[in-house]
């Protein structure tokens, strides 16, 4: 039975082992771009330029990197609305995203989703789900698609801790494993679902894992803050589904450094939690493995300039950018471009 | 032509269907070896394979989310849920999920599927299993919403909601899957969005919707026979969209309005058709317009109840002949 332990202890033989110098660098770029845009968009609500409510990744990197780097195009993305990395991740342009969160006309769905249903079907990323749980049938439908058509993609569909308690959860992994898909489910565990602690809300201990026996999968409870785990974790996660064994139920420990929303400044945490993971932050731990492994500091510097540049550029882009035009407002409601339900 | 029932042309409608375009998929309860609990989808399994039409758990969030994601990506899938009340397990997909999609994707995502379910009173199920729900999906903007009062209809409109870009939901009467009508060969192939006049009338204009559109007509010629009033039934079929054209076209030739709705009297589809009426061609109303509909109460289930619950024939008449005559 896959445990943490062992999937972390998988042997590494220099830079250049099953993962590679190549992939390592996309992975770390990845989350150093996933972290800088968040950041950027928590700076950017203090200064009331982000409106409404957001919802950021920081201190998650290491799950959407690990899984976007692992997924080939065509592959399918279903995020929730803390769904900004996982968007990110799939190589949308930052200037897009933020400029959603800022709900500007250059933004990916130019103002009418907003920070929680960020989509681009261009990239794979069929959108992010603000009801909780809605989207993992949703994915199975995706995923019968592809067995219909004989595709080979595969659809992931992301969730928080708190996904596990609804019933929409229980019925995509029974549907799932019934119907044989190609689809895998990542439970990001970050020990909170929104205020309250996951544990104290819920009849196992480890929310996902514990219940994959139940639809009869393999118990998968990963590090979810070393990419590395999670990218080889995804890599046979999508070898089963393209292989037409089925779906897979990961989760993944990790934790957010924010608070669940923007209104939220985390006082329920215990004294000392949030500095105890920040020794574990994604983002570090992989640049200390990049220099264990010999890769040079300016290397990782400049992928380090080269994010920051992109994510200031995109900064100035999107607060230059107009506003939606007015007659927005009651376009694509129905499949004619329109609102019209009447003649 | 042939005479067809109303159960058997759910079936021919959805064969139709899935004969033409292979992207065509059906999924639901019971629905492909017993081939439905109301016996209308018999047949399939064993034309289309169990690929194309396959059984689901009691799972209606599944089987709708299911429906969707296929949808977004590529299929047309025909979904369905047993009974309609059983919305009410699944409604975040009716109310949050397929409406929303494409407006929300600034109209990256598309959701091109079709729910069938089967709705109404007369079986005697009591509470849970017998409402006419139409009202809670025509409130939500990106649905289409049809419910079929003939065998005839049935084919045609699930041709047209099938294909049909939009998310719509297909509303079977229960108590009409016995009736038969007269259907023609070969394809049938309706319009959304479209009312038809069952009964032209000058007197008096009768709004209905499946079960209510017998009931209706049969209403209108008791009118005529015993009191010479001469009702003009418009079987509406298409709640979103709406062809009100046709309904103020009839009130502008006949004067007077009655709806007759099966669902309970608050927020029932009749309610927004005559305030369309009021708003537009009040000039045109000799007497105000009236509903028939079901009290706004939860559905008994002994039949003597029930019975007196809906809009009954001499209900209506009795409704329609005080209101003429006053």
């Amino acid at each position: 039975m896959a445990t943490v332990e062992n999937r972390a202890q998988k042997p590494a033989a220099g830079i250049n082992d099953d993962i590679g110098e190549a992939t390592r660098l996309e992975l770390y770029r990845s989350q150093v771009l996933l972290r800088e845009a968040e950041q950027r968009a928590f700076d950017l609500f203090l200064q009331n330029l982000v409106k409404g409510t957001s919802h950021l990744s920081l201190g998650q990197e290491a799950v959407a990197a690990g899984f976007a780097t692992a997924m080939k195009p065509g592959d399918l993305s279903f995020c929730t609305y803390r769904g900004h990395a996982h968007t990110l991740a799939r190589g949308v342009p930052v200037e897009k995203v933020l400029g959603e969160l800022m709900q500007r006309d250059n933004g990916l769905m130019r103002g009418k989703g907003g920070s929680m249903h960020l989509t681009s079907a261009e990239h794979g990323v069929m959108g992010s789900y603000a009801i909780i749980g809605a989207h993992l049938p949703i994915a199975c439908g995706a995923a019968w698609r592809a067995q219909y058509k004989g595709t080979k993609d595969v659809s992931v569909c992301f969730f928080g801790d708190g996904t596990t308690n609804i019933g929409a959860f229980h019925e995509a992994l029974n549907f799932a494993v019934v119907w044989k898909l190609p689809v895998i489910f990542v439970c990001e565990n970050n020990l909170y679902m929104e205020y309250t602690p996951i544990a104290s809300v819920t009849a196992v201990k480890q929310p996902a894992a514990d219940r994959a026996a139940a639809y009869g999968l393999e118990r998968i409870l990963i590090d979810g803050n070393d990419a590395d785990v999670v990218y080889r974790t995804a890599q046979d996660a999508f070898a089963k589904a393209r292989a037409g064994a089925g779906p897979s139920l990961i989760e993944c420990l990790t934790y957010r450094h924010s608070g669940h929303s923007r209104a939220d400044p985390a006082k329920y945490r215990p004294e000392g939690e949030l500095e105890r993971w920040k020794e574990r932050d994604p983002v570090k731990v992989y640049r200390e493995r990049l220099k264990q492994f010999g890769v040079d500091d300016k290397a990782i510097a400049a992928i380090e300039n080269d994010v920051r540049k992109i994510v200031d550029d995109a900064t100035e882009a999107c607060k230059a950018a107009p506003m939606p035009p007015l007659d927005l407002l009651t376009t694509d409601v129905y499949a004619d471009g329109g609102f019209a339900w009447r003649n | 032509m042939a005479e067809l029932t109303y159960r058997d042309a759910v079936a021919r409608g959805i064969a139709q269907e899935m004969e033409r375009d292979e992207d065509v998929v059906f999924l639901g309860e019971d629905v492909a070896d017993a081939g439905g609990v109301f016996k209308a989808t018999v047949g399939l399994l064993e034309k289309f394979g169990p690929i194309r039409v396959r059984d689901t758990p009691i799972s209606e969030q599944a089987i709708m989310g299911a429906a969707m994601g296929a949808a977004m990506t590529g299929l047309k899938p025909i979904a369905e849920i047993m009974f309609s009340d059983f919305f009410a397990v699944c409604f975040d997909y009716i109310a949050n999920e397929f409406p929303k999609s494409r407006y929300m994707s600034n109209g990256q995502l598309k959701c091109p599927l079709v729910v069938r379910t089967g709705n109404g009173a007369g079986s005697r199920f009591g509470a849970q299993h017998s409402q006419s729900v139409e009202n809670w999906c025509m409130m939500i903007p990106g649905l289409k919403v049809v419910a079929p009062s003939n065998p005839r209809d049935v084919i045609g409109l699930m041709a047209a909601a099938v294909r049909d870009p939009d998310p719509v939901i297909f509303f079977e009467h229960k108590s009409l899957y016995a009736t038969k009508g007269e259907v023609p060969d070969g394809e049938i192939v309706d319009t959304l969005g479209t009312a038809a006049i069952a009964r032209p009338g000058k007197d008096a204009t009768i709004l209905a919707l499946a079960l209510m559109v017998p009931r209706a007509l049969a209403a209108a010629e008791k009118l005529k026979a015993e009191h010479g009033i001469d009702c003009e039934v418009v079987d509406v079929r298409s709640l979103v969209p709406l062809d009100t054209q046709t309904i103020l076209g009839s009130v502008a030739r006949t004067h007077r309005l009655f709806t007759v709705e099966e669902n309970p009297r608050l927020c029932g589809w009749g309610a927004e058709i005559v305030s369309i009426v009021a708003d537009e061609a009040f000039y045109d109303l000799d007497g105000p317009p009236v509903r028939i509909t079901t009290p706004h109460i939860p559905l008994p289930a002994a039949d003597i109840l029930e019975d007196i619950a809906l809009p009954t024939v001499d209900r209506i008449v009795d409704r329609v002949k005080r209101s003429m005559n006053s």
